[in-house]
């Protein structure tokens, strides 16, 4: 075995040599004999020019257009192939200081000397013929193809949210973005951006070194085509919604109506309100900043942000608890000593004793610290803690206390408080009925947002159950309904239980005492509760929450009016107004849509 | 004749192939690199200002093996060796993390990267090991023992992972070839890659059907054969079970990225963004340097950052691009120029351990020069290994000097052994 292979180093020395060929034999193809790279040694280099593609449109339930883009340009800078340049003539073109130009021209050689920047964003049709003609004597510029949101109505910009450039956080998040891209930051912008955005192409073109195209890169092999985003359907009734935002103008507030039938929110209305058109293009950080510093929060979406105690619409929850947990029938009648009553006093001239639905019509405060008494204090349950857990179950089954969830951002959970919070702040054992009575007219430690006092009407309405309440009823095309949202929630609460109260919230319109009966409507029975908030800042808040028609529900809301007064006196006509322009579509008391548009409630 | 200087018996050609690559390296990282701002060829913020630092110390590097004891390589072999799989052992729990992989050890400002050092290492233990005097490499053990040296490392750099390095010790089969390994198996390994390919490209069980068919011409064509029939259907059935397995270890071993590249070069996959695009990019750098190239510093598709890995597994796009057919023929006239002198060189030499070592470093050298210029020219799909003595990185050049270095000591003591 001691064979000599040395004859072998020839077949290895022969390996190397063929490699070595054929390298040499591929460069001669790549390098001297194929002429379409050389076609590439020409033209200088190439340039990636991002197709935009348009984001997606945005129809209210009757197909009106409610968002839709319009070109704009972007343009751009890539800092390497900036050559020397007449600025004072560039900076007039675009009208902006030699400063401004000295600093954008920093920033964009920090980022990348050879990647494109934005240089200045979103010139306007017009604006960009007059640049695009003298950009010639500019190289290393160019311009981008972007649009921006328009908004044919000024309407609803609280839930369709505004778009904005990408921050380094969301870019990290999701490599899709580059810097300068725009994203959805608020409402269903945000919401539904994965949707909206589309999908960028890319066009590669070869450029000279003047920065002139000179056509499309290997004839087009590697661009990829935009693809425009998904088109959205809301359940928006725009007609509603405009006509709401009319007559909360000059009122601070919201209304949330919602069909009791699907869960769509109809009207998303919170006040004061903006013209959506404000947040778009360069104007965007200006009107931004005055919105954001003025006093009456503009910016802040009532509907889901704000919180308030429900007052008397609560008590309807207390009197629903009371009748599922058997502790209160139609017939339980309670006597009510007026303003000496006590722990609570009463502050409506009625009857006493009273029953259930009385109670309701009159908002007896001490009919319904009995009622919160008698379950808290329900022999049934071991402990008042015990009782209590019932009682919140009970209530946040309506959705209360939590968030629903779909498709509004920023949504707040409102607050309904616990045994623990109880125990801390009177320690464990050491509290009853009495020490929160408070929660038996709405008031104390509980917040409700618009949103969740809507649902509850929404509840009363289908007699015990209610669909998560949303605002994209289909995307892409109109029949493609979103299941998610299609799915019925029960509540505690058994459907018999519900006639007393659909009855006496009946009678607060149609009834001789009713507190709502000036604002009803001729024709249709609407239910509705009135409730006055007591606020420790101001005047109290008028709340009320009403839908119709009775027997066969089509609109459920909820109206605040904040530091305006009696529920009765601006909520109730606001909601009895937005119902029949909703199921009528006219509206036969001018007398009371006049008091209501020139009211001005915002306090001085 | 013997006590002449060391000057004197080291192969001078092989230092001067080995400066010129690496001078011509250094030219190249500074024209990827260059651009208005900087300058200043002593920039330490930049690649060729550090790799100026790097060339400094690997020729003091050089110098310092070329001193040391030639016995000390062979005698301290397996001592190397071990230390090194200590290393590369270390570096997969407290490497630094790059790119989803630890091959990386960070030093105050330095990073080492442990497999690069792998190589000489194994060359020596494999050379040590083959140049015992009683071996006999048609023996399985030997083998066995042959392949253990050669892919322990490799299989502790898979776990880090990085594939590109992993593969390059295969190229220590050549070695083997050279001292005896019978050549079938050679081509044995050749038909396992080409099935390999086929079993990516094509359905298998068009493949499967296609070799069977094959089977039964060899056996109507070759009479002989039909009465060891039994082992054409079992070496078929082999062969079908391979293409399985290959297809389920495409799926389940390589990285989305390493399944992306071996797809996009056999053309079954199009991802013009992603690697079809680099691989694209770096055709037509090399491609629009013509005959004589655009001259140095004049390179645009390079400068332009469209080319990735610019100074590193991307050099020779630069070197394409900026000079052409004929500089890119040069570079390769000069690597095989390195690889073949060295093959001279080796079978030169009266110790057995001189001459399997130098063949080991022929082969990792070729097998680098073979993948990286073979994926730059679209020959190969994209795997990230240097061009040696070439491309930017401290590690890398380091690696590859003390791996010739050593050889060129041993060299020089061709005479003074026996």
């Amino acid at each position: 075995m001691n064979r000599n292979f040395s004859d072998r180093k020839y077949i290895i020395i022969i390996l190397i040599l063929t490699v070595g060929f054929i390298f040499t034999l591929r460069l001669f193809f790549i390098q001297v004999l194929d002429q379409s790279y050389l076609l590439s040694a020409e033209s200088n280099a190439t340039r990636h020019n991002t197709i935009y593609p348009h984001r997606g449109l945005i129809y209210d339930r009757n197909g009106e257009l409610l968002v839709y883009d319009e070109a704009a340009y972007d343009l751009m800078v890539i800092p390497g192939q900036v050559e020397e340049m007449d600025t004072l003539e560039f900076c007039q073109l675009l009208n902006i200081s030699d400063s401004t130009f000295k600093a954008r021209l920093r920033k964009a050689k920090n980022w990348s000397t050879y990647k494109p920047s934005t240089f200045v964003a979103q010139i306007t049709k017009e604006e960009f013929g007059f640049i695009e003609e003298k950009l010639y004597k500019y190289p290393g510029f160019f311009v981008q193809s972007r649009s921006l949101r328009k908004y044919p109505q000024p309407i609803a910009a609280h839930l369709l949210g505004y778009i904005g450039e990408v921050n380094n956080r969301e870019i990290e998040k999701d490599a899709y973005y580059r810097s300068g891209d725009y994203i959805g930051k608020s409402g269903l912008e945000r919401f539904y951006e994965k949707e909206l955005r589309g999908k960028k192409g890319v066009k590669i073109v070869m450029v000279d070194v003047h920065n002139r195209e000179q056509g499309s890169y290997r004839d087009g092999k590697y661009d990829t085509v935009a693809v425009p985003g998904e088109t959205l359907y809301l359940s928006l009734d725009a007609g509603l919604q405009a006509y709401g935002e009319q007559l909360m103008q000059n009122k601070i507030g919201s209304v949330v109506a919602i069909d009791p039938r699907t869960g769509e929110i109809v009207a998303f209305i919170t006040s004061p309100t903006y013209d959506p058109n404000l947040l778009v293009g360069r104007i965007r950080s200006e009107n931004y900043s005055n919105l954001s510093q003025d006093s009456l929060k503009p910016l802040l979406n009532r509907a889901i942000m704000g919180t308030y105690p429900p007052g008397s619409t609560f008590k309807m929850v207390n009197a629903l608890v009371g009748l599922q947990e058997g502790v209160l029938h139609d017939y339980t009648a309670y006597s009510c000593y007026g303003p000496a009553s006590t722990p609570i006093s009463c502050t409506h001239d009625h009857i006493s004793p009273l029953e259930l639905q009385e109670a309701i019509e009159q908002s007896c405060n001490p009919y319904f610290w009995n009622v919160f008494r008698s379950i808290i204090s329900n022999p049934k349950y071991p402990t008042v803690v015990d009782a209590f857990n019932v009682w919140r179950d009970d209530v946040t089954s309506i959705g209360f206390g939590k968030k629903f969830n779909t498709d509004i951002p920023f949504e707040q959970s409102g607050n309904i408080p616990t045994a623990e919070l109880y125990d801390k702040i009177y320690t464990a054992d050491h509290w009853n009925a009495l020490t929160i009575r408070s929660l038996a007219i709405g008031q104390g430690e509980i917040l409700v947002t618009p949103l969740q006092l809507a649902n509850l009407s929404v509840v009363i309405a289908n007699k015990g159950f209610y669909y998560p309440p949303h605002l994209v009823s289909a995307i892409g095309t109109p029949d493609a309904k979103i299941e998610a949202f299609n799915e019925r929630i029960k509540t505690n609460f058994d459907e018999k239980y519900f006639d007393v109260v659909q009855q006496a919230m009946l009678e607060v319109f149609e009834g001789e005492h009713g507190t709502a009966r000036w604002a009803k409507l001729e024709g249709v029975d609407i239910c509705g509760k009135t409730g006055t908030v007591q606020n420790p800042h101001g005047k109290d808040h008028s709340m009320f929450i009403a839908f119709a028609p009775k027997d066969d529900p089509k609109i459920a809301l909820s109206v605040i009016v904040e530091n305006s007064g009696y529920g009765s006196t601006w909520a109730a006509p606001i909601a009895s107004l937005l119902i029949e322009k909703y199921l009528n579509d006219t509206i036969s008391r001018p007398q009371v849509e006049k008091r209501i548009l020139d009211g001005n409630l915002i306090p001085k | 004749m013997r006590q002449k200087g060391i000057a004197q018996n080291i192969d001078w050609i092989t230092i001067l192939l080995y400066l010129a690559l690496v001078l011509i390296g250094w030219v190249n990282i500074y024209a990827a690199v260059y651009d208005d701002q900087h300058r200043s060829i002593f920039d330490l913020s930049q690649n060729y200002g550090r790799q100026l630092i790097f060339i400094a110390s690997s020729i003091l590097l050089g110098a310092v093996i070329l001193i040391i004891d030639a016995k000390f390589f062979s005698t301290f072999a397996w001592v190397i060796y071990l230390a090194v799989l200590v290393m590369l052992l270390g570096v997969v729990f407290l490497g630094k993390e790059i790119a989803g992989a630890r091959s990386w050890y960070q030093i105050g400002p330095f990073s080492l990267q442990p497999s690069e050092f792998a190589k000489f290492a194994t060359a020596l233990a494999l050379a040590k090991y083959l140049s015992r005097i009683d071996l006999d490499i048609s023996k399985l053990s030997t083998r066995i023992t042959a392949a253990v040296i050669i892919f322990t490392p490799s299989v502790i750099i898979l776990l880090q992972p990085d594939t590109g390095s992993a593969m390059v010790f295969a190229a220590l089969v050549l070695v083997l070839f050279r001292e005896g390994l019978s050549g079938s198996l050679l081509i044995l390994g050749f038909v396992v890659a080409l099935l390999f390919i086929l079993a990516l490209l094509v359905n298998k069980f068009i493949l499967i059907g296609f070799l069977a068919s094959n089977a039964l011409l060899v056996i109507w064509l070759f009479k002989e054969l039909r009465k060891k029939w039994i082992w054409v259907a079992g070496i078929l059935l082999v062969a079908a079970a391979y293409v399985f397995s290959v297809d389920y270890a495409f799926e389940n071993v390589l990285e989305a990225h390493q399944k992306t590249r071996i797809n996009v070069l056999l053309g079954k996959e199009s991802d013009p963004h992603g690697a079809g695009y680099n691989i694209n990019q770096s055709k037509i750098a090399i491609g629009s340097g013509g005959f004589a190239g655009k001259g140095f510093l004049k390179g645009t598709q390079t400068k332009f950052k469209f080319v990735p890995e610019q100074s590193t597994d991307f050099i020779f796009c630069t070197v394409g691009e900026e000079w052409g057919f004929v500089g890119s023929t040069l570079v390769i006239v000069l690597m095989m120029g390195l690889m073949i002198r060295i093959i001279i060189l080796a079978e030169r030499q009266r110790s057995k351990f001189s001459r399997i070592y130098g063949y080991a470093v022929a082969s990792i050298l070729f097998f680098h020069f073979a993948v990286n210029i073979g994926m730059t020219i679209g020959l190969f799909p994209v795997i990230g290994i240097p061009l040696p003595l070439i491309s930017y990185g401290g590690s890398s050049l380091w690696g590859f000097t003390i791996l010739l270095f050593i050889f060129i000591r041993q060299d020089s003591v061709k005479l003074e052994l026996l």
